[in-house]
């Protein structure tokens, strides 16, 4: 069974092995050319002057947040539908990411609202919610150091974060269903962008920019959680292996208590 | 018809999201009222909010209607069906000017006007360079507290009107 599953992850880890170094290159050309253009070469706002540059980044950590939050959600479904082995490990490689850019987000809007708005924060439904997301990051990270079992874990897991994704589009409508402190969507809206291209074009090559980080980051973090079960496996298979030669060899049965302890826990 | 165990877990998902979303939605709808951050002044006239009730007040500054004594600041905030006179000692914050979005914390006294002890200024969806504002300031196309009408096409909003654009607080409350 174990065996069985091991062939799509070995796929997959001779392919981001050749892919992550692209996507890291990619990811500081673009990171470099965005910071350049939002930190010196786009114009300053006629009504926030240079604190309109907190948003190049705030904005970009809020729709990774959102996005990251997504992958675990099909993740989840991957999971419980399709039991495919990739999907659980790619749901638990996302979430402390997902985790840390939501931070990021709450973190850069409380610091551009303070000179703009007057405070650091108000719970109106728009921050309400983004706090919300980082508190269901929170307990999905929490839940996967529960339950010892990555099987177990991954399903019940799967369930919670596939519950906590009605807060996805709470989170992106809620400026347009309830009045909020926080303003209404400048790009993703009917209308068209609300913004220029001299301000536009640096805040979509630094959501470009973030967006190779979280691969880069999300297949170097999934890679390693695969070689964690692995190692995971072989020690089991080298517990049971070991006691089973002592059995043969000593001719004594394992009592109850003896099979009860998990050999992996005896080697850890 | 024979479902696969496949489409049966995925159908069974999909009605227990269907269920939640249905469920959320309802709390959301009957909580409605509770999770706007602000009332605007035409709420305000509605509901007859009891002197001494410490509410929200959102909408935008009226034009002309600032009036500084000291470090008391008596403004009208407006969302162009109704007006409500307010004033506030302390420091505002930067973006605080006429035809700006604005949320104020306090209660509505005796007198009919709304003491705020918290201002705090709305910004709103539109981003413009310093420059480019200054050109068309210059050239004297600039609709303060309007859309831009350069990014827009739109045609110049006057005076009046300039109240009930889409990016105004106080116009979206319904």
């Amino acid at each position: 069974m174990a065996l069985i599953d091991l062939a799509n992850p070995t796929r997959f880890l001779r392919l981001t092995d050749r892919l992550l170094p692209w996507l890291v290159g990619a990811t500081v050309v673009t990171m470099v050319a965005g910071l350049y253009l939002s930190l010196y070469a786009s114009p300053e706002d006629y009504q926030q002057g240079a604190t309109v540059r907190i948003m190049y980044i705030h904005v970009p950590f809020a729709w990774l947040a959102m996005f990251a939050y997504t992958v675990m959600a099909l993740a989840s479904l991957g999971t419980l539908v399709w039991k495919h082995p990739l999907s659980d490990v790619s749901a638990k490689a996302a979430a402390p990411i997902g985790a840390a850019f939501t931070f990021l987000c709450l973190v850069t809007g409380s610091l551009w609202g303070k000179p703009m708005w007057g405070t650091w924060w108000v719970w109106d439904a728009r921050l309400t919610s983004v706090l919300v997301l980082f508190i269901m990051y929170l307990g999905i990270i929490a839940l996967w150091r529960t339950i010892e079992d990555p099987i177990r874990a991954g399903k019940a897991v799967a369930v919670l974060t596939l519950v906590g994704y009605l807060n996805v589009p709470i989170i992106k409508f809620s400026v347009d269903w309830w009045n909020t402190l926080h303003q209404p969507a400048s790009i993703m809206r009917m209308d068209g962008p609300s913004m220029p291209p001299s301000m536009l074009v640096p805040l979509l090559v630094m959501a470009l920019a973030f967006t190779f980080l979280f691969m880069t980051l999300h297949f170097m973090t999934m890679r390693s959680e695969i070689l964690r079960r692995r190692i995971r496996t072989m020690r089991q298979r080298e517990a049971s292996g070991a006691a089973g030669v002592a059995t043969a060899t000593t001719g004594a049965r394992p009592g109850p208590a003896h099979s009860d302890t998990k050999p992996a826990e005896a080697h850890s | 018809m024979a479902m696969t165990r496949k489409q049966r877990r995925l159908s069974m998902i999909g009605g227990a999201g269907a269920v939640l979303a249905v469920a959320a939605g309802l709390i959301l709808y009957a909580l409605k009222d509770e999770i706007v951050f602000f009332q605007s002044p035409s709420d305000v006239a509605e509901h007859t909010v009891p002197h001494g009730q410490r509410i929200r007040l959102g909408g935008l500054v009226k034009d002309g209607s600032i009036d500084r004594q000291g470090e008391t600041v008596r403004f009208v905030v407006t969302d162009g069906a109704a007006d409500l006179s307010a004033t506030y000692t302390g420091i505002l914050p930067d973006l605080f000017r006429e035809g700006q979005g604005v949320v104020a914390e306090g209660t509505v006294g005796n007198d009919g006007i709304f003491h705020a002890d918290t201002v705090l200024a709305k910004h709103d969806e539109n981003y413009m360079p310093k420059e480019v504002v200054e050109a068309l300031k210059a050239r004297g196309e600039w609709q303060m507290g309007a859309d831009n009408p350069a990014a827009k096409g739109a045609p110049a909003a006057d005076k009046t009107s300039q109240a009930e654009t889409p990016s105004a607080p106080a116009s979206r409350t319904n």
